[in-house]
């Protein structure tokens, strides 16, 4: 097992002892400096998860300079994905979980929180409602393989740089982002629907678009869940994640 | 890398070269043809729009989307556990290397880590999905090509396969097997012994298939110096796995960056091939599928002992936070971004899935090449269509 | 009056046994062929049984298949030109079975014994090319389309190389009749000894290579089936067939093959004669000469079989390469070579 869990959230004390604020990633703080070199001011925040991962949020200005960077100074050649988050809590709540679920929930005295309706920002923070997230990587060096997730607030207008001109494979990636969540990419070649019908109104994958399947039939609904013979009690506990 | 640049660029100019002087010499009224949705080479339904001059691309737009089932809005209603039975209808072939993925993500950020002997028989599983897997694209592509003999084999020694999957998890092809934290069983008794009879079938298909597909001669003019894929390319455009490989790019994620799996306590090879044609990709799997035999006999001698399963809760709820984790699937790189608000549901769930980025370079590649290099380049980059659907 | 294995009949009546027994011998023929090969023996091949339920190891799927067929409605796209569309089915069958017209099965056993044999043979082949384009034109359908003209450009490529493997035969037997070179093989001797005649594959082994070779991309099949290429043009210029129609195209596919191997056993083999030497009657070899025929035709087609199970497809490029840069080369030196030998010796 190579994954150490050296984050500074541990609460595992045995874990926490060897570890806590001891472990400095080297190579990824490089690279967090070697952003801040390019970009200067544009690296708002960075996150650093010793021997897992990294973060660095930029502005939405400088996200195809982020891309720039990334890609000539810093090696990291290999653009794996980007997409959007909607930070907005779900307006339905939880009435589309499924009601085995929060049943269960209930026995196991774990009410499910009702979120707020405030953004609960994750990994090195934000802004805004929508947050562009992207991947790239540096490979083909054995040894040396590093990546980077990289993050920018959308602003009002959702409209940002494309990073087709640097990542030529960011082409369907943005195309999907624009009509999953609505945000525009200028200098994209052309913005044309990738999965769904070219008159679909609307953005999916936006917190408020409801997942119309749920809303008109509960899924899995208590009644579709078919108790064993003679283990009334048992299915209870097995449906949670047999199902 | 560099051994194979010049070879490369040097294919690639003289194709681009050979057909611009067709192009002048023969200049033809255009042709629009709609290769798909239902058409016997795009496995699945994708759809090819592709603008001909005569036999010659001219353009070609791939058009995906007609088995898109939205699996990234549909996590975000379905608990943790729930969302492996989604994850494995992704690539369809190779269905339990897509749980693991989701499943290490989760279990970065639950903190918890499966015991060693989890971590084993994981290797082991993903390794054998990565054969079945592998096994049909090494009969498909004699499919494509007009050899429908090899297809037979592959499936037959795929059978032996799955049945050894299906011994351990009860489902040959999405067997649901993966929990966070562990595994659903152990393996049942003999396992181990079978798998490696099975593997030493599967070496020997591998064989075969060296002789009847690979070594003919046709097969080598169908697939050499065809949808060449220079390294800068294939990096720019996301391909990973045997794509990437085959392009000379050396660059493997369990090797890289493995993460929760046995991949370090074994002793086995990269394959990378400095082509980049249709011809390095199929070589690149098949080497990929004799090396998948060699790593599952290793790990079948080492099994640890011990539970298969880590202590977690009952009701799994996922702390707060965002983690990143990929795995090397058989289609390529695998990922999943999750983002949790420690809730029982994962707040956002971003699938990175290999053969989306696979396919996309497909207008840039399809560009000068005829038509029945189409199918060719098609079926060498290898994608599944659930893995372009998500 | 014409007479017949000893009968006298008035010419119309021998002409109609001659043509039935000919429809049934081929009809027969081409069944087994593909019950033969087309479900058993690639059946082997792909590690599978085959069809086991229609008959005694499935011997009558055939049939089976041939009821299903008849049965379908007979379905044309919208805008295809209806006249030429079931036509075209009818001139593909129609070469297939003037072909057999002067392929000999014994001494008496041809249904026209014509003194260009061989030329007419090639010649009628050739005329399949023009049923596979108006089907590909008539369909309507853009691969039907580019299938037809693939099938276009590969049959006359490949028409010639044949010819010219076929010269070399003919310079040796000095005929073009299809009989005078049977009875060339049968009477011929090699290096003094008559024991086994002198079938001219032990002498022309070059013509006969680029001759098979030839009729497997006539018979367009793999590794020359771009005409039909499933995984690329779906079904080329048959994909707007169904039923009845595409059964003409089926059949006449097979009977090709048949067609062909058939030549290439009178040409190359044989054919129905066993050597002069052995000093068989011509009543024998009347009964003989049918089995040894159909024996050597049946295993060469057994040869096309066995290439189009195991082998990718070419592209249409190389295919041409093939043809225009190797196989004609081949048959002219192969020419020039017999046409000394057959001087100097």
């Amino acid at each position: 097992m190579a994954e150490e869990q050296t984050d500074t959230t541990v609460t595992d004390p045995d874990a926490a002892d060897e570890a806590v604020e001891t472990q400095v990633d080297e190579a990824r703080d490089g690279i967090v400096e070697g952003f801040r070199r390019e970009l200067g001011d544009a690296v708002v925040a960075s996150e650093i998860h010793p021997g897992q991962d990294l973060w660095i949020r930029v502005t939405a200005d400088a996200w195809r300079s982020a891309a720039e960077a990334a890609r000539h100074a810093l090696g990291a050649r290999y653009f794996c994905f980007l997409s959007v988050i909607d930070w907005l809590p779900s307006p339905y709540g939880r009435s589309m979980d499924a009601a085995v679920d929060l049943e269960l929930a209930r026995q196991a005295g774990e009410e499910p929180s009702v979120p707020s309706s405030e953004l609960q920002h994750g990994v090195t923070g934000g802004d805004t409602r929508f947050q562009l997230l992207a991947r790239v990587a540096d490979v083909g060096r054995p040894g040396e393989f590093w990546g980077v997730t990289l993050k920018a607030d959308l602003g009002d207008d959702l409209t940002v740089d494309s990073w087709v001109p640097v990542y030529a494979g960011a082409d369907w990636h943005e195309r999907e982002a624009w009509e999953m969540f609505g945000v525009t990419f200028t200098g994209h070649p052309g913005l044309r629907h990738m999965y769904l019908p070219s008159d679909f109104e609307g953005h999916p994958m936006r917190k408020e678009f409801p997942l119309l399947a749920r809303m008109v039939k509960p899924w899995p609904g208590i009644v579709d869940v078919e108790q064993m013979p003679g283990a009334d009690d048992e299915a209870a506990d097995e449906s949670g994640d047999a199902s | 890398m560099t051994a194979g640049t010049d070879r490369q660029k040097l294919q690639y100019i003289a194709a681009r070269a050979a057909d611009a002087r067709v192009n002048v010499e023969l200049e033809t009224e255009g042709m629009t043809l709609n290769i798909g949705p239902q058409h016997p080479a795009t496995h699945g339904t994708l759809r090819i729009v592709a603008r001909l001059d005569g036999e010659q691309v001219i353009a070609a737009e791939p058009i995906a989307g007609y088995m898109h089932r939205g699996y990234e809005k549909i996590a975000e209603v379905r608990t943790y556990a729930q969302v492996t039975t989604l994850v494995n209808r992704i690539d369809w072939l190779g269905s339990f290397a897509n749980e693991v993925p989701f499943i290490l993500a989760a279990e970065r950020l639950m903190e918890v880590e499966a015991p060693p002997r989890a971590t084993w028989i994981r290797t082991l599983l993903f390794e054998m999905s990565r054969i079945a897997n592998l096994i049909l694209f090494l009969g498909d592509m004699g499919v494509q090509l007009g050899a429908i003999t090899p297809v037979f084999f592959a499936f037959r020694d795929r059978e032996y396969v799955l049945d050894q999957i299906e011994r351990v998890t009860g489902g040959r092809f999405h067997p649901n097997f993966d929990r966070i934290g562990g595994l659903k069983d152990d393996l049942p008794k003999g396992w181990l012994e079978d798998t490696k009879r099975v593997m030493d079938k599967v070496r020997t298909f591998c064989d075969e298939i060296e002789d009847l597909l690979m070594g003919s001669e046709v097969f080598q003019e169908r697939t050499r110096g065809i949808g060449v894929i220079p390294p800068d390319v294939a990096v720019q455009y996301g391909l990973s796995g045997a794509n990437a490989r085959a392009s000379g790019i050396d660059w493997d994620l369990r090797r890289d960056a493995c993460v929760g799996l046995a991949y370090p306590e074994v002793d086995w090879k990269v394959w990378t091939h400095p082509d980049g044609d249709s011809f390095a990709r199929f070589w690149v799997r098949l080497q990929e599928v004799r090396e998948a035999t060699r790593i599952i006999d290793q790990l079948a001698d080492g099994v640890p002992s011990g539970p298969v399963m880590a202590k977690v809760p009952r009701i799994i709820k996922v702390p707060a936070g965002e983690a990143w984790v990929s795995t090397e699937n058989p289609l390529g790189e695998m990922g999943y971004y999750v983002v949790s608000q420690g809730d029982l549901t994962p707040f956002r769930l971003k699938i990175r899935s290999a053969s989306f980025n696979n396919v996309s370079i497909t207008p840039w590649l399809l560009r000068g090449v005829y038509v029945p290099d189409i199918v060719t380049i098609l079926a060498s980059l290898y994608f599944i269509l659930g893995d372009i659907d998500r | 009056m014409t007479s017949l294995l000893g009968l006298e009949l008035a010419y119309w009546q021998s002409t109609l046994i001659r043509v039935l027994a000919g429809l049934v011998a081929v009809l027969l023929l081409t069944g087994g062929v593909v019950y033969l090969y087309l479900f058993k023996f690639v059946s082997f091949m792909q590690s599978r049984l085959g069809p086991m339920e229609a008959g005694p190891y499935g011997s009558l799927q055939l049939l089976a298949e041939v009821g299903k067929w008849l049965q379908k409605e007979d379905i044309h796209t919208e805008d295809s030109d209806r006249l030429i569309f079931g036509l075209a089915p009818a001139v593909v069958l129609s070469s297939t079975f003037l072909m057999f017209v002067v392929i000999p099965a014994g001494p008496d056993l041809v249904i026209a014994n014509l003194g260009t044999g061989i030329y007419y043979v090639l010649a009628v082949s050739a005329l399949s090319v023009l049923g596979i384009l108006m089907a590909g034109w008539a369909s309507a359908n853009k691969y039907a389309l580019m299938g037809a003209l693939r099938a276009g450009g590969q049959l006359i490529a490949y028409e010639l190389p044949m010819v010219l493997a076929v010269l070399g035969v003919v310079i040796m037997a000095g005929s073009l009749n299809l009989q005078d070179i049977v009875q060339a093989q049968a009477t011929g001797e090699i290096f003094g000894i008559s024991a086994i005649g002198n079938p001219f594959i032990l002498t022309q082994f070059v013509a006969f290579a680029v001759f098979m070779i030839a009729v497997q991309a006539e018979l367009t099949q793999t590794p020359f089936d771009m005409p039909i290429a499933e995984s690329e043009l779906v079904a080329g210029y048959q994909v707007e067939y169904s039923g009845i129609r595409f059964l003409v195209y089926f059949i006449s596919e097979f009977a090709t093959a048949v067609a062909f191997a058939a030549v290439a056993s009178t040409l190359f083999l044989g054919g129905w004669a066993l050597p002069a030497s052995w000093g068989l009657s011509d009543g024998v070899m009347n009964v003989v000469g049918p089995i040894l025929v159909a024996t050597k035709a049946v295993l060469l087609v057994g040869v096309v079989f066995w290439t189009r199970f195991s082998f990718p497809r070419f592209r249409e490029d190389q295919l041409q390469r093939l043809a225009w840069k190797v196989l004609i080369p081949i048959a002219l030196a192969n020419i020039l070579l017999t046409a000394v030998f057959k001087v100097a010796f």
